[in-house]
């Protein structure tokens, strides 16, 4: 049956959105990287979004409960790409978390999200929103687990982190009551003081930079350091900035990687308060826009995939946005449409066309 | 299909949507309050630490001003250096870096813990001096370990750079990083750790006008602390360079005459007080100090029973000896009673029951003799008839016991005892057999060889006494000469008349002192065609009490003295001299006159006036030996090629030339040569003659 799919259903006012974050995006990753060995990094991150919104409209494109009929088997390669990567991945820093595909470095591990967002949509519209069981809810963890367990092991505990509001939005919005739900965050406690205590599942540098936010002063040339002067560029910033190539902490070379995952530092102080609300209402939009296009959808699963796209990046502005503040620890998580970086761009956007994917079939039926 | 049609009328519930919703918003508003908190509330705060980060102030040190002879020509000089500092804070983790630090830096790891530990209490961004006048390799060892080592800092300075030799080592002093101690006194309010300060000498006294005043440049560097850009910059102003009244020359001929003697010289012009030649032996060389002295080099000049760093020409406090006869003289004259005295020495005087010896039987005596033969019975008798009172009057009058108010640091007043002082310090009557040793510049008579020629110098003024000073006062600010002048009330310029006559037989007195005649005591200094007079002394008595301490387990001479001056009457020049443990007083007077005779000849020289000291000799002068060249002289068993060999034994030369000869070894010397007369010329051989014994050397 061929369903009626038009581009005038695509959610314009949320692509609008998205495109004013990516011009801020640029703009700002033109100012951080003016004088330093980065410079012309915005004409990547331009290439990124150009390819992201390419990606986007294709994915699109792809009838979802098509794509949620592909993903179990997506899940199996995703898993065998991230034993693959920790066996003959390229060693960067310390951790194996790329992999080489021709003239293409690949980190399965960004891509990974994607599918677990669409595997737990089915997962969890398979079961169809009636209350769960002890054995579903273990299934789901499973799910999630898994790919999880293995990104921790390259190690990469941002990226792993980042998969947890994927089930946690799953298990909320499929049917979790309220008795399991305690349970649970009691079992979870337990469970997280067990494995920072044993030091088996968490180096030493990972909890370092878990704790340092704590007191920033403790390690004050480590992620202390770089929480310090994150804090510093954005206090220093005051209401309305320093204006736009006239950061002294970002362009002093003080705010480390301004242009990736401490680029909302950046802005903040060039711009200040004004600014940085400003993108805070953008994202707030944004995201406001995607759980409207949650309700409106056709079906569960249209639904569950739009939510667990909104539980993704509110987790990764929060953290991100946190981290800069000084809320939170350094955990390398980019901030969705802003840092620098093509895989991060990329799964944005497909993360996004998922949505309006959802969006476009939402009068099918 | 994935979807079945049970699902597909599934919908999410609104409610949990809502709840979501309400969770971002609260999430947003976390964000936003976090926001709020740095940058509106806590925005003047970051700013501040933002500024810190960013600009960096690195201090750009002053030149210090350099030292000049009267001449203009150039005793101190400053060098570029590079020093190394540590900024504490600039690290995570200073203790772990020190190792490494002490190797590349060429330290010893324990030092510069104690270094560190010594300014523990300072704050962490104060940056604490740990190497200065690094090399070339150590300062590319910091530049490579940049990222390693963030807390090492370096500065270019400039340093002093002194004469070798310790040449007027204690007139110029030396500088020194400002201690601890220092820096609680309000004297350093505006020196901070690591400065240099003057120690000692002209750098200490005119430490203010020489130091300047360093500027800064404000840099913005990154947080790996390399220099990014450039703010603006507060330019250092260099130290006011300083004119000194010493002569280049006559400092050396000073120098050289003393030479390693321990002792002392100071050469002064009696008519303005400007001093031109001060030397202090054993002496120290000041760029020592310029880098940090190490303790064992310290501790060598602490301890050193010849006080290296003491500045003896106005520290030394030593008994005045006979030089004291001088006043002495001036006192019995002007009180109208050495006129009248004939006496007779035999040896001594004893009216008290003690006998004080002289060191001749001098025979007939008056105040015209007395001065040349430095009879103490003369002078014996003097005092006791003068009496302490009249002797102390005049001896504080023309200031012994106090301060000359030179422009030196730490200088020391001397003693000139009195009833009164007796009784003040001792609670108990003066006895008229003390007046005695008094009188020959004994007893409890202190004087630091600077007052000996201000008092000296200024009795042959016809008692003119003027104040000393090593700077020229012109070329000082205003306020800083002021209140140079009121450090020192009570001295400098004086004028006590002497009655000409009287003059006239004191001056006449010290000009027979250097006449070789019988019974003078500086005969053997005596200058030809020099208006040259002073006078001897021999302090016997060490009353010196650190000196008679130091003095354990060493042959100890008396301490001699001699202070002359030229011309006799208004001296242009007088030069006070002082060996310790030098035995005759002779000796002294001879350095002395060496010093004369320099200025002297200098300033015929300046005059055109070629006229020489001395004719040359012609009467033969007998040498230790000569060199001959083979040759002619030696022909008959010298094979062709033989090299020039030394004639030793005693030798007869004349004009340059051999005119008899004995030597030990007979097979060494053509005997024919010597014997037949027959002459090689000295000059063409290099011989070393007596200047006066060279031959074509007319004037």
């Amino acid at each position: 049956m061929r369903r009626f799919m038009s581009f005038r259903e695509f959610d314009w006012a949320l692509l609008g959105m998205v495109l004013i974050l990516c011009t801020v995006s640029v703009l700002e990753i033109y100012s951080a990287t003016l004088h330093t060995k980065y410079t012309g990094f915005h004409t990547k991150q331009l290439l990124w979004i150009a390819g992201g919104l390419v990606a986007m409209f294709l994915f699109s494109k792809i009838d979802y409960h098509r794509l949620l009929d592909w993903v179990p088997w997506a899940f199996g390669v995703s898993l065998v790409a991230l034993v693959a990567v920790k066996l003959f991945g390229t060693k960067v820093l310390g951790a194996r978390r790329w992999i080489k595909l021709g003239p293409m470095h690949f980190q399965p591990s960004e891509w990974v999200k994607l599918i677990l967002i669409l595997i737990v949509a089915r997962y969890f519209a398979n079961l169809g929103g009636r209350s769960l069981t002890w054995k579903e809810i273990f299934k789901a963890f499973l799910l999630v687990g898994l790919p999880m367990l293995l990104v921790l092991i390259q190690p990469d505990l941002g990226t792993a982190l980042t998969y947890t509001p994927i089930l946690i939005a799953g298990l909320f919005l499929g049917g979790i009551n309220i008795r399991q739900a305690l349970i649970l965050i009691a079992c979870a406690t337990l469970f997280i003081a067990g494995a920072w205590t044993s030091g088996k599942v968490l180096k030493p540098y990972q909890k370092a930079r878990l704790t340092s936010f704590i007191n920033p002063d403790s390690d004050p040339k480590g992620t202390g350091y770089q929480l310090l002067q994150s804090k510093i560029a954005v206090g220093s910033g005051g209401v309305l900035g320093k204006g736009a190539e006239k950061g002294t902490q970002t362009q002093g070379d003080f705010l480390p990687i301004p242009h990736a995952d401490f680029i909302f530092a950046a802005f903040s102080e060039e711009h200040g308060f004004v600014g940085a609300i400003f993108v805070l209402l953008l994202y707030f939009f944004i995201l406001m826009r995607l759980i409207q296009n949650a309700q409106t959808a056709a079906d569960l699963s249209g639904s569950l995939i739009i939510m667990g796209v909104v539980a993704v990046l509110t987790f990764q502005i929060a953290v991100n946005v946190g981290m800069v503040i000084g809320f939170m620890p350094v955990t390398g998580i980019p901030l969705p449409l802003m840092s620098y970086g093509g895989s991060s761009v990329l799964f944005t956007f497909l993360a996004l066309g998922a949505a309006m994917n959802v969006r476009m079939r939402r009068f099918v039926n | 299909m994935y979807s079945t049609s049970d699902s597909r009328g599934e919908k999410l519930s609104t409610l949990k949507l809502t709840v979501v919703q309400y969770g971002i918003l609260l999430m947003m508003l976390a964000l936003a309050a976090g926001l709020w908190r740095l940058q509106v509330v806590g925005a003047e705060n970051y700013r501040q630490l933002a500024e810190q980060n960013r600009i960096r102030k690195v201090p750009m040190m002053a030149g210090r001003g350099k030292l000049f002879d009267r001449e203009n020509r150039l005793i101190v000089d400053n060098y570029p250096s590079v020093s190394c500092y540590l900024v504490r804070e600039q690290s995570p983790n200073v203790d772990a870096d020190l190792p490494l630090i002490a190797r590349g830096l060429n330290l010893d790891l324990e030092q510069l813990r104690a270094t560190l530990r010594h300014y523990r209490a300072a704050p962490g961004y104060q940056p604490i001096p740990i190497k200065a006048d690094i090399t070339a390799d150590e300062t590319a060892f910091i530049e490579a370990h940049r990222n390693e080592l963030p807390e090492l800092e370096t500065i270019d300075e400039e340093r002093r750079l002194y004469p070798r030799d310790g040449f007027a080592a204690h007139l110029i002093g030396y500088v020194g990083e400002v201690s601890e101690d220092d820096l609680n006194n309000s004297r350093f309010a505006y020196y901070e750790p690591g400065d240099v300060v003057g120690k000692a000498g002209v750098e200490e006294t005119y430490d203010q006008l020489l130091r300047g005043q360093d500027g800064s440049r404000d840099v913005i560097v990154d947080s790996h602390g390399r220099e990014v850009g450039y703010l603006g910059v507060q330019h250092a102003i260099p130290g006011q360079d300083l004119k000194l009244t010493i002569d280049n020359d006559l400092q050396r001929a000073a120098e050289l005459a003393l030479g390693s003697r321990s002792g002392a010289i100071v050469a002064m012009d009696p008519r303005n007080g400007e001093i031109l030649a001060m030397v202090s032996r054993p002496s120290f060389d000041p760029n020592a100090f310029a880098v940090r002295i190490n303790r064992a080099d310290w501790n060598k000049l602490i301890t050193d029973p010849d006080h290296p760093l003491m500045n003896k020409t106005i520290q030394a406090q030593l008994a005045p000896g006979s030089t004291f006869k001088i006043l002495m003289s001036v006192a019995g004259l002007q009180e109208g009673i050495a006129q009248t005295m004939k006496i007779n020495c035999s040896g001594g005087w004893g009216p008290y029951g003690f006998f004080h010896h002289c060191d001749e039987h001098h025979g007939a005596v008056d105040i015209h003799n007395a001065i040349p033969f430095s009879c103490d019975t003369f002078y014996y008798m003097l005092g006791d008839r003068l009496g302490i009172d009249k002797v102390a009057k005049y001896a504080t009058e023309f200031g012994y016991g106090k301060k000359t108010g030179i422009d030196l640091p730490h200088e020391q007043p001397g003693l000139m005892p009195s009833a009164q002082w007796k009784l003040k310090n001792y609670h108990a009557r003066w006895y008229p057999d003390e007046t005695l040793d008094v009188a020959i510049g004994q007893g409890a008579v202190e004087a630091t060889p600077l007052q000996l020629a201000r008092i000296i110098g200024g009795i042959a003024s016809g008692g003119h006494l003027v104040r000393p000073h090593v700077v020229f006062p012109g070329q000082l600010p205003e306020d800083f000469r002021r209140e140079l002048q009121e450090s020192f009330p009570g001295s400098g310029e004086t004028n006590i008349p002497i009655d000409p006559e009287n003059w006239v037989t004191i001056t006449d007195g010290m000009y027979e002192v250097t006449q070789p005649a019988y019974f003078h005591t500086a005969g053997s200094a005596h200058l030809e065609g020099i208006d040259f007079g002073g006078k001897t002394g021999t302090a016997q008595l060490m009353s010196h009490e650190a000196l008679g301490r130091t003095a354990k387990g060493r042959v100890t001479y008396p301490n001699v003295w001699f202070v002359g001056v030229t011309p006799r009457r208004n001296p242009e020049l007088v030069v006070a001299v002082l060996w310790q443990n030098g035995e005759f007083s002779y000796y002294p007077a001879r350095i002395g006159a060496k010093v004369v005779s320099a200025y002297v000849e200098k300033q015929r020289r300046l005059a055109n006036n070629l006229q020489p000291i001395k004719a040359p000799p012609t009467a033969p002068v007998e040498v230790g030996a000569v060199w001959t060249l083979p040759g002619k002289a030696s022909g008959s068993s010298g094979k062709s090629g033989q090299s020039a060999r030394m004639q030793a034994g005693r030798l007869l030369v004349q004009n340059g030339e051999i005119v008899a000869g004995k030597t030990p070894d007979a097979s060494a010397v053509p005997k024919k040569a010597v014997s037949k007369g027959r002459s090689v010329s000295l000059t063409q051989l290099g011989a070393i003659v007596p200047a006066g014994a060279r031959k074509g050397q007319n004037p």
